[in-house]
Order: C-alpha cells, then sequence, then structure tokens
C-alpha cells in the first residue's frame, strides 16, 4: 500500500484494491496471521457521528491484529464540545496513537484532517461525501460471490447522499463492471460522481425503476434513504418507501443474484428475504472486520 | 489605443486587462483582491463597444503589474482577456491568460456542507477543469456562475 492515508476510494487503484483484498483473505481464514507485527499498536477513533457497525468493526480489527483503541468517545462528552477544531483534535489524538480512523459530517473533514497528521488517517464516513472502507468491503465480498469481472451490478436507492455508493462507484471503474443507477430523479448521482465515472469511461445506465434492470443483474446493492441527510423533510416523504425488495421481487431476478447492503436498513429489504441465497448484507458486514485488519496492516506497515 | 479605450483614461505604469466580458470588472478585481485599500488608481469601463466580444470591460490599475498567479486566476472569470502591462505610457509586455491547474484560497465552496465553510483552518483550493473547478475537499463541481464564488 502506497498510500499515507486512505481519503477516498478514488486513491485506489486495482492493485491497491487486490492488495487490501488479499491480505484480507489471508486474514480471514488466519487472524493470528498478523498479529506479532501489530500488538501493542493503537488505533485512535475520533468518530464525530454516531457509528455501530463501522466503528465496533474498526475496533474489532485492531484488536484481532493485537492492538487496542483509543477512543476519543461522544463528540457530547469530548473537548468538541468546548469549541475544539477539528485540526486540533486529530493533532492531539495523533500523539496517543499508531493510526486515526476519522467519521465526521462535513465533506472534506478527513483530506483535511489528513493535513495536519503525520499517523495514517482513514476515513470512515465524511457526511455525504466518501466511505472508502466501505466500499473495500464491498468489493470484498462481490470477489466472493460474483466476481469483479465482467460484473453487472444495480445500485439503488439514495445515491445523491449516499456516501457508500459514491465510493464503490468510483472504485468500480477498476474493474469490467457495468453500473446501473436506480433512483428517483431527486436522488441521483451528484455531478462530481459522475463526472469521475465519465472521467473513467465506465459503463453507466441510469434508471428509475429496478423492474427495468433487474432481470441482468449480478449484484444488487441497495441503499438507505437517509432521512437524517435530506434538508427538507417535505422532500425526504416524496421518496420515501419507494424501492423496496421483497421475495416477489426477487422472482424477476436471475437465480445466482446477489443482494447488498451497507447496514443499516429501514424497510428497504424486506427481513423475508434475509433467508434466501441473494441475502449477502450480514456476511457483508462480517466483512468489514478481515478488510479494515488488512488495510490497516497495510498503512501501518510503513510506519513499523 | 484606439478612441473607444480611452472612455477609460491612460496610466503610465501598470496593468490594463482588456477583452473581460461585460459585467465582469468588478468580479475581476474581486478575483484578484484589489479594492483600492493598497492605494492603487483603479479604472473601469464597462459595456465597452468591442469588435471580438461586442460589449466588453476594461480594467486599469495604475502602479501596480499582475503576476502570473493573478492571471492564472483570472483566466477562472474571464478566459479571453488580454493583459498589456504598461511602463512609461508603453506596453511593455503582452500576456493571454492560461487557465491554472489549481487555484487556492480564492474561491469559496457554495456546498455547505463542505470542511471549507467550517470554522477550521484550511485554505480553499478548487481544481480548475475545462468547463468550470472542483472543491478539492468535498468534490463540489461548479460550471456556472463561477464569479458568486469569490470569497469577499
Amino acid at each position: 500500500m502506497r498510500h499515507d492515508h486512505l481519503l477516498t476510494a478514488r486513491q485506489l487503484s486495482r492493485e491497491d484494491v487486490e492488495e487490501v483484498l488479499d491480505r484480507a483473505a489471508e486474514l480471514d481464514a488466519d487472524p493470528s496471521a498478523a498479529r506479532e507485527r501489530n500488538a501493542g499498536t493503537l488505533l485512535g477513533l475520533c468518530f464525530f457521528e454516531p457509528s455501530t457497525r463501522t466503528k465496533m468493526s474498526f475496533e474489532a480489527a485492531i484488536k484481532r491484529l493485537g492492538g487496542d483503541v483509543v477512543d476519543m468517545g461522544s463528540v457530547d462528552s469530548s473537548s468538541v464540545k468546548k469549541g475544539e477544531s477539528l485540526a486540533d483534535t486529530v493533532r492531539v489524538v495523533e500523539g496517543y496513537a499508531d493510526a486515526l480512523v476519522l467519521r465526521h459530517p462535513l465533506e472534506g473533514s478527513a483530506k483535511m484532517a489528513s493535513e495536519y497528521v503525520d499517523v495514517p488517517l482513514v476515513n470512515a464516513g465524511d457526511g455525504a461525501g466518501h466511505h472508502p472502507t466501505q466500499t473495500l468491503l464491498d468489493l470484498y465480498t462481490i470477489r466472493e460471490t460474483a466476481g469483479l469481472d465482467d460484473l453487472t451490478i444495480g445500485i439503488m436507492g439514495d445515491l445523491k447522499y449516499g456516501r457508500t455508493v459514491h465510493s464503490l462507484a468510483t472504485a468500480l471503474t477498476n474493474f469490467d463492471a457495468h453500473q446501473h443507477f436506480v433512483s428517483p430523479e431527486s436522488l441521483k448521482l451528484p455531478r462530481s460522481v459522475r463526472y469521475d465515472l465519465h472521467e473513467a469511461g465506465a459503463s453507466v445506465r441510469e434508471h428509475t425503476e429496478l423492474e427495468e434492470v433487474l432481470p441482468s443483474l449480478d449484484v444488487l446493492y441497495v441503499t438507505r434513504i437517509q432521512r437524517e441527510r435530506f434538508p427538507d423533510e417535505n422532500e425526504y416523504q416524496k421518496v420515501a418507501g419507494q424501492y423496496r425488495i421483497d421475495e416477489a421481487t426477487l422472482e424477476a431476478a436471475s437465480d445466482d443474484l446477489t443482494v447488498m447492503h451497507p447496514l443499516p436498513r429501514v424497510d428497504e429489504i424486506a427481513p423475508e428475504v434475509d433467508e434466501s441465497y441473494a441475502a449477502q448484507y450480514f456476511e457483508q458486514a462480517h466483512n468489514g472486520v478481515p478488510v479494515r485488519m488488512a488495510l490497516l496492516d497495510l498503512l501501518m506497515e510503513g510506519e513499523r | 489605443m484606439t478612441e473607444k479605450e480611452l472612455r477609460v483614461s491612460k496610466i503610465s505604469s501598470g496593468t490594463v486587462i482588456d477583452h473581460v466580458r461585460a459585467g465582469q470588472a468588478l468580479n475581476v478585481l474581486a478575483i484578484l483582491g484589489i479594492d483600492g485599500s493598497g492605494g492603487e488608481e483603479i479604472s473601469i469601463g464597462m459595456n465597452v463597444p468591442s469588435d471580438a466580444l461586442a460589449r466588453k470591460d476594461v480594467v486599469k490599475v495604475e502602479g501596480r503589474e499582475l503576476s502570473q498567479d493573478e492571471l492564472d486566476v483570472l483566466s477562472i472569470i474571464a478566459p479571453d482577456a488580454t493583459v498589456n502591462i504598461v511602463r512609461d505610457y508603453d506596453v511593455a509586455e503582452k500576456h493571454r491568460v492560461e487557465r491554472p491547474g489549481r487555484v487556492t484560497g480564492v474561491l469559496e465552496c457554495p456546498n455547505r456542507n463542505c470542511i471549507t465553510t467550517a470554522d477550521e483552518p484550511v485554505e480553499t483550493a478548487f481544481e480548475v477543469l475545462s468547463d468550470g473547478v472542483r472543491c478539492e475537499y468535498c468534490d463540489t463541481i461548479v460550471r456556472e456562475d463561477l464569479a458568486d464564488l469569490i470569497a469577499d
């Protein structure tokens, strides 16, 4: 891994992705494989937004690597409440830890923070911007189930505010993937992601109805319509519940379809789908640990 | 200089920015951070007839020669501009503006959720695209009304 920090999926070449996924597969098979070289390392957790899966999986990852965490705790109980800047916070935590993980509600926060620290910094979600480690575990799951080349993937839901979508779409341009985006008109991909896809020469189609594309998909990546990111509640109500996957929906799908979701879900995937062969979202969440172990192991390699 | 250009007084030494799109003269001064507080004499011609642009603006700054960096920034809102450096009433140098790869500290990001709009020690930075600019922090792309992004 030749990067000092992981801030966006744009940084990741195909070789970078494969290196992380290969290392993750090794660690998935033998979680103790990297223990010796990472024993005693400390990971600084700076979460300025609520998080369950991402935070816990980073915590699990560093502990399985033989290290531990120093956790800033909730914003309400930290110096942020006293008006400390993000730049100061990460500089302070840098003094306690070998690497930092940052989640923050503002776009570009990870990039700015990385300019103030020398230890590796991982973007664990910056507003509606990017979520590159989610993308790595998504790609790991896709590679395990459908393969990353000659892939036809549908990405559905909140494409405008969905940072997991932005990172995944960008990273998939490294592979032979046909991307179909399904969303209401008001939640289409932002201009910046379209620009990147266009620049990369990606194969991209946009739809408002899932039925138009479902039968051709190898993977359907469903995302939640994020109520908390809407500036206007009325706009949210117009699109809430518009896309829902249930057993009846899947009748039109290929027998090999993989259904993914970065979680948490609300009502976009019916619980009855959980029992189907297609459902991979809990396995996907599980994959967060080996993938984040691999990433931390590689990023801290340069620090050792 | 032609009679038409003489509507704006001649300068002895300084910079003449010509062929600015009509209505953009004040934005040119804003983007260059020139407001007269440095003691410069500034002359502006707006909606002046032009063969090339039909109507154009002209900006003359006495006693100040623009640097290459300033010309690069200027190119974002005045891509057709020509710049004459005047010394002793003669044009000593002529330049066309060229688009730079990036501009820093000049434009404000319109995304209210961008870290550069927060109270943090960060300078704005934009990548210059062929048809707009892109915030290097939040990726927001702006193609229209770029002059509106000029920081106060």
